[in-house]
């Protein structure tokens, strides 16, 4: 590495199709990601926050996996602990923070669900729940949908390790694999499932073994890298637009925090905490960001304290909001009157706080057609709000 | 108008809503080539094509699962478990799933499902193949559960499900498949979700019930007013969730007694329900206990034939407990 050239290491971005702007966008992205988790860990242990899902060691595998994706036109399926993903998908930290507090506002769920079960039709996010994998299956229905309807989008699908025991998962994969489905499957591997590890979990070394158990690909990324992650799954989105079938990518990776707003001295070293870090994903990308000559420590640090006052404004105007009135517990469980007529990413309801497009015909407009090559270069989060 | 079966009436009902709108799909065991085991999608495969008709893995969660996948995205699939017995591993999928789609996102998703299963007793289907599941179902807000016992009602219902906006269960009590007939309309209409149905009107008691259970309550009423010269009323529930309360109040207020009668093992059954809320709506117009008959509390109904008509309430037995209320 210290041997390299700048010009050696920029091409390895080059090749990608990426501009110096993504890369600065996708840090940006990150330590936005970063700096909403320490803000809401300090809130949960300040009293503020009863429930939070730490999201710190995964920005590498989140965002580099997430970037490919056209916003408003692709289908995010995540699962909990991906802010990343759903702030390159759109969401914004105020976003985030309107959940944190179970405000009325909260795109996801109007404060119904605990924080981070993400859900945003206009920004093709698709709601979430708790038991875990049972998004799978909705994911791979999704991307049959899109096919039947003769659309060019595509689905990606994100979960941790643990979801694989889970007979949701295996199902949904197997339902992908027969009908080539536009899916790509993301396995964020942490190396636990709350406090269960990977050896109790399965007894192979790694879960992408299991692609071509169900007749395709299964690939191991180095999570912590973003560009690796990036270009994996370019490549996978890619396949699966143009109809060859879905792609398993497993990103391992490390969670810094405890699995939820718990403890997790009991199940795993300090020691062992400490080591991940130093492969800390934003820091081995800053790294590289200086050795391409884009940025110092100055600036980076810079950066940091320019984005933590932003997030710190956020928090202060999302616990500011309006609180759900307690009557509107009962609505919402049957049609009020709505037509049976429903797709992802076309609606003119609720977009959050974020000005996201709220057009009733996103996915037949050719607006947002940039290649994989090209992906959005204006990041979600450059201007919290 | 035609005369059908029940499950000629299913089969005609999906063809139909199949032509009219082709975000209408079917998936599930055995639907395609086979035609479904009870023939309900006979013909479909070769009709509508394997992108509408989709045999898929022997694997129910997923058929679930998917299905919401595909109307969270512009479809209006009804998925088909070959029987409700079988829908156990789909129970996350409906419950935490289906049913909560709309309420936790506050209305920004919605979930456009229908779930066919044909259940219930009396075809030597044993423990696995004769199940109610009404009650699991009808207990979970954000579900509507349906119970179609007549030709009429069973296309009616379906096309109320199929363009409901919300996920409903349409149970089919498979011993009419082929036992009930009926009239049915050849032009299209909707029988509503959450509405029963006086289908014998009466003066001295009120029987409420539904599915096979239903017939031999008109079988029994018949015999009653012949034999007897009492008039029973006979109020079909058609939909357990939401539950039409006014409809089964206003018989019950006008018979002042109520025989509540229902396949399902009988301790937390519909039926359960239904005696409760006449009970605490109407005590002081009863002239009787409100009496309530369901499946004895074993695991389900056994396989050899004395011990399945022990399990399965007949006209007999029904008649004989209609008989008893009336001269309380």
């Amino acid at each position: 590495m210290a041997t390299r050239t700048k010009e050696q290491a920029a091409s390895r971005y080059q090749k990608l199709g990426l501009s110096e702007q993504d890369l600065l966008s996708m840090h940006r992205t990150m330590v936005t990601a970063r700096l909403c988790d320490e803000a809401q860990f300090r809130l949960n242990r300040q009293g503020k926050a009863p429930f939070v899902v730490p999201v710190s060691g995964h920005e590498g595998c989140q965002i580099g996996s997430a970037w490919p994706y056209r916003k408003s036109h692709d289908v995010f399926v995540p699962y909990y602990r991906d802010m990343g993903v759903c702030l390159v998908a759109g969401m914004t930290p105020r976003d985030v923070f309107l959940g944190v507090f179970g405000k009325r506002d909260d795109p996801s769920s109007s404060g119904r669900q605990m924080p981070a079960h993400w859900g945003s039709r206009c920004l093709g996010i698709v709601t979430g729940s708790s038991p875990i994998a049972t998004q799978i299956p909705h994911a791979a229905g999704i991307a049959y949908a899109i096919t039947y309807r003769g659309e060019d989008a595509v689905v990606g699908c994100w979960f941790g390790d643990g979801a694989t025991s889970e007979g949701d998962w295996h199902e949904g994969l197997n339902f992908s694999g027969i009908h080539r489905l536009p899916v790509v499957w993301y396995c964020e591997n942490n190396m636990y499932a709350i406090s269960v590890p990977l050896s109790k979990q399965m007894a192979v070394k790694d879960v992408a073994e299991r692609g071509p158990a169900y007749g395709f690909e299964g690939i191991v990324v180095d999570g912590n890298d973003v560009l690796g992650c990036y270009e994996a799954s370019r490549a996978a989105v890619e396949r699966a637009r143009e109809g060859r079938g879905p792609t398993l990518i497993e990103m391992k990776t490390y969670r810094f925090h405890p699995h939820t707003s718990d403890d997790d001295r009991t199940y795993r070293s300090r020691e062992e905490v400490e080591e991940a870090k130093r492969k800390d994903p934003i820091v081995l990308f800053g790294n590289y960001l200086k050795e391409l000559g884009l940025a110092d420590d100055g600036e980076l640090e810079r950066l940091r304290s320019e984005l933590k006052e932003q997030v710190d404004a956020e928090v202060e105007a999302a616990w500011n909001a309006s609180d759900p009135s307690p009557e509107e517990a009962l609505n919402h469980v049957f049609s009020q009157g709505e037509s049976n007529e429903q797709r992802v990413g076309r609606t003119t309801g609720r977009a959050g706080s974020g000005e996201a497009p709220g057009d009733a015909s996103i996915l037949e407009t050719t607006g947002s057609e940039a290649s994989p090559a090209e992906p959005p270069s204006e990041s979600p989060s450059e201007s919290p709000r | 108008m035609t005369e059908k079966n029940v499950v000629q009436t299913i089969h005609d009902t999906l063809w139909d809503a199949m032509k009219d709108d082709d975000r209408v799909l079917i998936l599930g065991e055995d639907v395609g080539a086979r035609g479904g085991v009870f023939r309900a999608t006979a013909g479909f495969l070769d009709e509508f094509g394997e992108r509408r008709v989709i045999d898929t893995p022997l694997a129910e969660s997923s058929i679930v699962g998917v299905a919401i996948g595909m109307a969270m995205h512009g479809l209006l699939p009804v998925a088909e478990i070959q029987f409700a017995d079988f829908i156990h591993p789909a129970f996350d999928q409906l419950v935490s799933e289906a049913a909560r789609i709309r309420y936790r996102t506050a209305g920004d998703w919605h979930c456009p499902l229908v779930v066919r299963a044909p259940y219930g007793g009396g075809v030597h289907g044993a423990l696995y193949h004769s199940q109610s599941i009404e009650a699991f179902y009808g207990h979970v807000p954000g579900l509507k559960v349906v119970v179609p016992s007549t030709p009429y009602d069973v296309k009616g219902l379906l096309l109320a499900a199929i363009n409901d906006p919300d996920p409903v269960m349409f149970l089919e009590h498979k011993k009419t498949y082929r036992l009930i007939k009926g009239e049915v309309p050849d032009e299209p209409y909707q029988v509503p979700i959450g509405k029963a149905e006086v289908k014998r009107e009466g003066e001295d008691l009120s029987v409420i019930s539904y599915g096979l259970m239903l017939h031999h309550s008109l079988e029994a009423a018949g015999r009653l007013q012949e034999e007897e010269g009492f008039s029973a009323e006979v109020v079909d529930v058609r939909t357990i969730a939401p539950l039409d309360k006014e409809t089964i109040l206003d018989s019950v207020r006008k018979t002042s007694k109520a025989l509540v009668l229902y396949e399902d093992n009988r301790t937390y059954g519909a039926g359960a329900e239904i005696s409760a809320t006449i009970a605490e709506e109407l005590m002081l117009d009863m002239d009787a206990p409100v009496m309530r008959v369901g499946g004895p509390d074993i695991p389900a109904m056994p396989f050899a034939t004395p011990m399945e008509h022990f399990y399965m309430p007949d006209a007999e037995h029904v008649y004989q407990h209609m008989k008893e209320l009336a001269k309380f």
